[in-house]
């Protein structure tokens, strides 16, 4: 077979493949709805605000719940001290 | 019409088996180039799905939290504070709560310990969140113990484990009764963590805030749009690592872009010359060049964008577990939801494969104008 | 296909002081379906000729015309459609381009046609059976000896039926015997119609009794013209 025959092909493939996720991504979403649901309960019952992702300190593992002086009142250098100081920061208040 | 696809089968044809004289350096450039894609494409899918699944699950957080600074630092707020409060127009509930963190040596894990009033525990019971019943290797009935304020170990007895599914936001969760609380922490009756409210109309909100301040001058509001807020800049841009990675990303594209715009070698001048005395127009040398950008390109895109999709949303992104674990030991075990961004991938789409592709023509315009008489000679 | 030269002049570097005319004042006529050797030494100006009357540059003053049409003052797109259509080229290096198959590089001067494959791969096939190369057709030209690549190079001159084939040096690179069967070669394809034009300083080529008509150049000018 021709190699722009073989070219084709694969690109056409990946085409497909493309559109299957889009079609995955849909299918998914429509049935992590019932999860998403359960989450919310569990986040409405306890009263949550965050998400639990960085449990290191409490300013990365409540970040709504601090503001800018929450890191410093543990050390000076407190935000870069954890790695996840560098993926998020703390809330911008209104006027920022 | 027929006689144009035909034609670009051609070159397509030309151009694939150009590039194959060089296996291993253009192998290796898809390989890096589709790698980059690859880690854009992870990095762009993970953060839009948690941003939008925060976005949904928090919105069920309280309207309204308050919580008491002295000092600037983050203190227990008496029961009067309630009273203080007394009657504000809209706010339908109040409610203190009482929550804090604490550390166990056992595991070096930090756990989020709160008073469920609605689970109905008595002084001994506990409910934990999936994440510490895997790292502690606890199940239902088990007994787990916490090191109280004064130096006692408080046994307490496992009534439930939360759901694997809520991991996300239950992974690190300790609920228990007031009174277990109390005796762990040593927090005095009468004083709580902070005060939540539940306000009707969302428009009113920022209103009540601004009466609470005055009425709690020492206290510091907490909306729930300010909560939203946290999470719709979470993994931003333009800041950390984000932006590092982004900004190799496109240097990285620059490169390659800029390596081939920067002129052909004579090997490459002297082929074009060939082609052009054997017949071949300026235009077709240029479709030609064209191609050789196109098809690099659109391949790294489609098999890092696949490749991506499957690492997020069947992997759990795996890959950027260290990332974001950084120093914690308890990491939420969950799978992203695949909420896309079209625009985002069409972004994406964008900006791997035209520069890329344009860069290959640029050189090729200059030499593909010369009189192919040079080959004579 | 008749091919007229009148008062071609061709400059290198006009304007510069290093300008050089390379050719100065040549008028030619070559008849169709003969075999015409323009003999020179090097420097001669008939690799300049050669090239302005493939279409592959233009000269600086003067008319080249084909068949009564004139075709040194057009533009570069009508150019090579000519170029196409009309001369099969034979360099003297073969300029075959490396990497890519034989039957690759035969196919090569008609991908911008858009025809279709099967016909295509076909003249390209029936071609390399008609110069013995039907074994080596998936070969890298690499792999081959300069005889093959010769014929190679002829095959690619010949995919797109040109009335004129234009072969520069063609025996510069080939021993004695090959020289000879080339010129064989070249009075078969006479024999099937075509017109052939060859540039050489090889005694080998311009006293081979196939060559119908020897054109001597010395300094950019015609020396004779005897048939």
């Amino acid at each position: 077979m021709r190699n722009s025959s073989i070219f084709l092909l694969f690109i056409s493939a990946c085409g497909l493949l493309l559109s299957l996720t889009v079609i995955d991504a849909a299918v998914r979403r429509s049935n992590a709805a019932d999860d998403l649901q359960r989450r919310a309960q569990i986040v409405r019952q306890a009263g949550l605000t965050d998400l639990a992702l960085f449990t290191e300190a409490r300013y990365t593992r409540h970040l709504s719940q601090s503001d800018l002086h929450s890191a410093f009142q543990d050390h000076p250098m407190a935000m870069e001290h954890f790695p996840s100081g560098s993926l998020v920061q703390p809330p911008r208040s209104d006027d920022q | 019409m027929m006689a144009f696809l035909r034609k670009q089968q051609y070159l397509i044809d030309f151009t694939l088996s150009s590039l194959l004289r060089r296996r291993g350096k253009n192998f290796g450039l898809l390989l890096v180039y589709t790698m980059i894609v690859f880690m854009l494409a992870s990095v762009m899918l993970f953060t839009e799905s948690l941003r939008k699944e925060a976005g949904i699950i928090l919105q069920q957080s309280p309207e309204l939290i308050l919580q008491r600074i002295v000092a600037g630092r983050h203190a227990l707020i008496p029961a009067e504070y309630l009273d203080k409060i007394g009657r504000v127009r809209g706010v339908t509930q109040k409610k203190a709560r009482l929550w804090g963190y604490l550390y166990d040596p056992a595991v070096k894990a930090n756990y989020t310990m709160m008073v469920s009033e609605d689970r109905e525990l008595s002084a001994t019971e506990v409910i934990v969140g999936a994440g510490i019943a895997r790292t502690r290797g606890i199940g239902l009935g088990d007994y787990v113990t916490f090191r109280s304020h004064d130096g006692k170990a408080l046994s307490f007895q496992v009534k439930e484990i939360l759901s694997h599914d809520s991991e996300l936001v239950s992974s690190d969760l300790v609920l228990m009764s007031e009174k277990a609380y109390r005796s762990i922490f040593g927090v005095p009756d009468g004083y709580y963590t902070d005060i939540v409210l539940s306000v009707r109309n969302k428009k009113e909100v920022r209103k009540v805030a601004e009466k609470l301040a005055l009425k709690l001058p020492d206290s510091r509001p907490i909306l729930r749009e300010e909560v939203l807020r946290t999470y719709d800049s979470i993994f931003n841009w333009r800041q950390g690592i984000v932006f590092v990675l982004l900004a190799g990303a496109v240097l990285a594209f620059v490169i390659f872009a800029w390596d081939k715009a920067s002129g052909l070698s004579a090997e490459e001048k002297r082929e074009i010359g060939i082609l052009k005395a054997v017949g071949w127009e300026t235009a077709d040398v240029l479709r030609m060049k064209f191609w050789e950008g196109a098809i690099v390109s659109l391949t790294a895109f489609f098999l890092g964008y696949l490749a991506a999709y499957l690492h997020v949303f069947y992997g759990s992104a795996s890959l950027f577990e260290p990332v974001l674990k950084g120093w914690a030991v308890l990491y939420p075990d969950f799978q992203p939801v695949p909420f896309i961004d079209g625009l985002q991938v069409a972004t994406l789409f964008f900006f791997s494969v035209f520069p890329y592709t344009v860069a290959t023509i640029i050189p090729i315009w200059r030499a593909s104008i010369t009189d192919p008489d040079a080959v004579m000679r | 296909m008749l091919i007229e030269l009148t008062d071609i002049r061709k400059a290198f570097n006009q304007g510069k002081p290093n300008e050089f005319w390379a050719i100065q004042g040549v008028s030619l006529t070559i008849e169709p379906n003969r075999i015409t050797c323009l003999k020179g030494a090097s420097g001669s100006g008939k690799t300049t000729l050669l090239s302005m009357i493939g279409c592959l540059s233009r000269p600086t003053s003067g008319r080249i015309a084909l068949d009564g049409k004139i075709v040194s003052g057009l533009p570069e797109r009508f150019l090579t459609e000519i170029r196409r259509h009309t001369f099969g080229f034979i360099f003297q290096k073969f300029n075959l381009i490396q990497g890519l198959s034989v039957l690759e590089n035969i196919m090569l001067p008609a991908y911008p046609l858009g025809l279709d494959y099967g016909t295509l791969k076909s003249s390209a096939e029936r071609l390399l059976d008609q110069f013995n190369l039907s074994s080596k057709r998936s070969n890298p030209v690499e792999w081959l000896s300069g005889g093959e690549a010769q014929r190679v190079a002829i095959c690619r001159a010949m995919i797109n039926d040109p009335k004129i084939l234009i072969a520069d040096e063609p025996t510069a690179n080939l021993d004695t015997k090959l020289s000879r069967e080339f010129m064989d070669l070249m009075g078969e394809l006479r024999r099937s119609g075509k017109t052939i034009l060859i540039t050489s300083h090889d005694p080998l080529v311009f006293e081979s009794p196939v060559v119908e008509r020897v054109v001597e150049m010395r300094d950019g000018l015609l020396v004779d013209a005897r048939s």
